[in-house]
């Protein structure tokens, strides 16, 4: 395997790895006035994610360094196209990430108010836009020879990214449920896992008729295998919800984030970003990538320092493992 | 006006608020590690309350720099494409080993560090705070190194067929001079910023509540804080200067930008004032020191640092005609208001341990507002460093191989950075104004009762409240 299509697959890897993971911490932040019915509830709720989301972003950032670094044109060509919706998905998360910080730091209840709406349109926004943003890679967007962007906002804002944002908000609310299922004890426990039951079949609706609508745009045997499974996932899960085993409905919903995401990959493989003009526009793994030698020191250092990172990021999960309740929530 | 004039701008200032935050982050991780060190070693009380006190203050600014920090990584795609596209097979390597390196291990032992008092063995929970300190400084060498290559690109080719800077030498990118001096040059300016705000929250409270139990705990924070202050000025002054002979060598312009220096001296005079005419070709009215300038610049009082208008012919005739100099005013007044910002904190932190000394109280209102400015003064020598220090880069993004006007995006128009650069001066001047008041509060409140701290070791009782929760 070349080195081109090794950093392709870090980078899906990299994304697949963002959205499980920051897909349930946006899911806790949109649940926040939905399943915290008093401020201690949604304290739990927000104390759930509390240790680990932040790490979960970075993952976020690796993948837009790892972009950078591996593939320059796909960065450059992507990040100037969708300016308007990643400029919409940094003031959401400088809002959100400020938001946990600061949101206990005064007991007014106006300030937490605030603070829980900031929370709330902070997850909310990424979550959609997330799914619009990967809808138009897969479809293609307007380059130019010299793999510009050459159309305008509208022309990101098509019933199929609207689906897939439909799609990657309704995922990660099943998953942000299930997660708070698994995670809190007694009274929100019990409500978050009827909830999940509700949203996994909204979701699995709309992730099966998103990932057909995928297939049908471009598609590989690999693509249409790994769409199978994230919908099988994702039934697991819901079967599992259904009867409470929260571990066992976190996967489900975990592997079909992951593995719908990984079909978006596959389908789009070897092009990163496909131009619906001129085929010259289209960015390829190929013409997008680094030099072999970048790609080769970045490969080193993946491979020394990624089963680092999992590793210590997966202790800290278990250091975390403990359910939470109201009772864990000190009075002040 | 148009999108590149934008574009910089929001560079700019973006960048200078990141700048805000990153500097306490990295003194004050370390600084609240060493606190929490000696609570450790010596099982003071004092120690323990010192540590969650200033690393509260640590989390509030913490969450700024982390925020903003999201913004520094899109914007180089965002606005400045061709300037990706250009360098990406260089730039982007440092930023992603920055974020899997040494962001990840900042994130996560931070995560540990906030949640983990209760649940965490002492030793690991003491490990989490000197993991983080570790990553976020770690962090600061690689940024540096992708901005060194910018000031002083080494280790790269242009393709000839694709007009692109290709990698040739890594080793060379992170060993590049530059880079090797502007870290530790950054990291002193950094605990000169952190031992600011240790000192003089300690000092407010020194003066305010004398009769306050804990006042013990806040002379000693004072006297820390001064102490970091005056071993991080010190460090700032000596890794300046061989910044400084570096800079005369790799960006001569830079040099004589800094200075106001139109034509070519040997030896050289350092000013202390220079005004310039108004088209800044000249200089009308000037005060000097003597050799002082080729001593700083060259190491040798007599050595010959080069002048504006005869590197301006130079890069003329080896770059093509145009303009290769940067605003002087700007990099005039922006070097010596970094020196002088960061001097006058010095010399406060000095006059500060002067008032406590053999155990003396300080009393004086003027210590105190001087005190009080202490934070502030080497916040803005950080900030005016970068603009010095960017804005002397002037006219190339990378020095000698782009123009700052060949990097800007073209697929964006006008109307989207303006609303970009609106949104981010709006929403980044709203959490100023409520981030300061935050850390006012929290540090009016000073340190934290801890005689209900929570035994350490793991229990079986599920139901008993946690430490530090959100």
């Amino acid at each position: 395997m070349d080195l081109t299509t090794i950093w392709f697959l870090l980078i899906a890897v990299l994304f697949t790895g963002y959205f499980i993971l920051e897909g349930f911490d946006f899911g806790v932040g949109m649940l926040l006035p939905v399943l915290g019915r008093d401020d201690r509830e949604r304290r739990v709720l927000i104390n759930t994610i509390g240790p680990v989301w932040d790490g979960n972003e970075v993952w976020l950032i690796t993948a837009g360094g790892a972009m950078f670094a591996a593939f320059p044109e796909w960065y450059a060509t992507l990040f100037s196209g969708f300016y308007l919706p990643l400029l919409l998905i940094l003031l959401a998360l400088i809002a959100r990430g400020v938001a946990f910080e600061y949101r206990h730091k005064r007991p007014e209840v106006s300030w937490k108010r605030r603070w829980d709406a900031a929370i709330v349109i902070g997850s909310l926004l990424p979550a959609f836009l997330w799914g619009v943003a990967f809808a138009n890679i897969l479809r293609g967007v307007p380059l130019d020879a010299e793999h510009e962007y050459v159309g305008g906002l509208f022309d990101l804002l098509h019933p199929y990214a609207l689906l897939g944002g439909a799609t990657t908000l309704a995922l990660f609310l099943t998953h942000g449920a299930v997660f708070i299922a698994l995670k809190t004890a007694g009274d929100i426990r019990e409500r978050a896992g009827a909830l999940a039951v509700r949203l996994c079949v909204g979701a699995a609706v709309l992730a099966v008729g998103f990932l057909a609508w995928t297939l049908s745009i471009r598609s590989s045997t690999a693509a249409v295998v790994l769409a199978v499974g994230a919908a099988l996932a994702l039934l697991g899960g819901l079967a599992a919800a259904r009867v409470r085993r929260e571990g066992w409905a976190f996967t489900g919903t975990a592997v079909a984030i992951g593995l719908a995401v990984a079909t978006l990959f596959a389908a789009l493989f070897p092009n990163v970003l496909p131009s619906t003009l001129d085929a010259a526009g289209t960015l390829t793994a190929t013409n997008a990538a680094s030099t072999p030698y970048t790609l080769k020191i970045m490969t080193w250092v993946a491979v020394i320092f990624t089963p680092v990172v999992l590793a210590y990021q997966g202790w800290t999960y278990w250091v975390f493992r403990k359910r939470i309740g109201v009772a864990n929530i000190p009075q002040h | 006006m148009d999108a590149l004039d934008v574009a910089r701008w929001q560079f700019g200032v973006t960048t200078v608020y990141h700048f805000l935050f990153v500097p306490l982050t990295i003194g004050l991780s370390v600084l609240v590690a060493i606190l929490q060190t000696l609570w450790h070693r010596t099982g003071n009380e004092r120690y323990l309350k010192l540590t969650k006190f200033y690393g509260k203050l640590f989390l509030i600014n913490f969450a700024m720099g982390v925020v903003t920090g999201i913004v520094q990584e899109f914007q180089f795609g965002m606005n400045w494409s061709d300037y990706s596209r250009f360098v990406g097979d260089i730039f982007g390597a440092p930023l992603a080993i920055e974020a899997l390196v040494a962001f990840f291990l900042e994130s996560t032992f931070i995560g540990l560090w906030i949640f983990g008092w209760d649940r965490l063995p002492k030793r690991a929970h003491l490990a989490s705070i000197w993991a983080a300190a570790i990553g976020t400084n770690l962090s600061a060498y690689f940024i540096l190194a992708a901005n060194s290559f910018m000031q002083n690109p080494v280790g790269y080719r242009v393709n000839p067929d694709t007009g692109r800077a290709e990698l040739t030498d890594f080793v060379a990118v992170l060993t590049n001079k530059v880079a090797l001096i502007t870290f530790p040059h950054t990291l002193a300016g950094s605990f000169l910023v952190a031992g600011s705000l240790v000192a003089a929250v300690g000092l407010w409270h020194v003066i305010r509540h004398r009769d306050s139990a804990d006042t013990g705990a806040y002379r000693f924070a004072t006297k820390f804080g001064s102490w970091v202050v005056l071993v991080a000025s010190a460090a700032v002054l000596f890794t300046g200067d061989i910044q400084g002979k570096i800079m005369t060598d790799v960006q001569p312009m830079k040099m004589a930008a800094a200075e106001g220096l139109y034509t070519t001296e040997s030896p050289a005079s350092f000013s202390v004032l220079t005004v310039g005419s108004l088209d800044g070709s000249r200089e009308v009215f000037a005060i000097k020191i003597p050799y002082l300038l080729s001593y700083l610049g060259t190491g040798d009082p007599n050595g010959t640092v080069h002048g504006i208008n005869d590197l301006q012919a130079q890069y003329a005739t080896q770059y093509g005609a145009g303009s290769y100099t940067p605003i002087i005013p700007v990099t005039y007044w922006s070097f010596r208001f970094m020196i002088a910002f960061g001097m006058a904190a010095a010399a406060i932190a000095l006059l500060v341990l002067w008032s406590q000394r053999k155990g003396r109280t300080p009393t004086s209102k003027w210590l105190l507002r001087a005190g009080l400015a202490m934070p502030v003064l080497p916040l803005l020598a950080n900030s005016f460093g970068w603009i010095f220090t960017e804005m002397g880069r002037q006219p190339w993004i990378v020095f000698g191989e782009m123009l700052t006007r060949n990097g800007v995006s073209r697929s964006v128009s006008l109307a989207e950075v303006l609303t970009s650069f609106t949104a981010f001066t709006l929403i980044y001047a709203t959490l100023a104004v409520i981030e300061v008041k935050l850390l006012l509060r929290y540090a009016r409140a000073g340190v934290p009762d801890v005689s209900e701290t929570p035994p350490s070791d793991d229990t079986d009782d599920a139901d008993r409240p946690l430490a530090f929760a959100y």
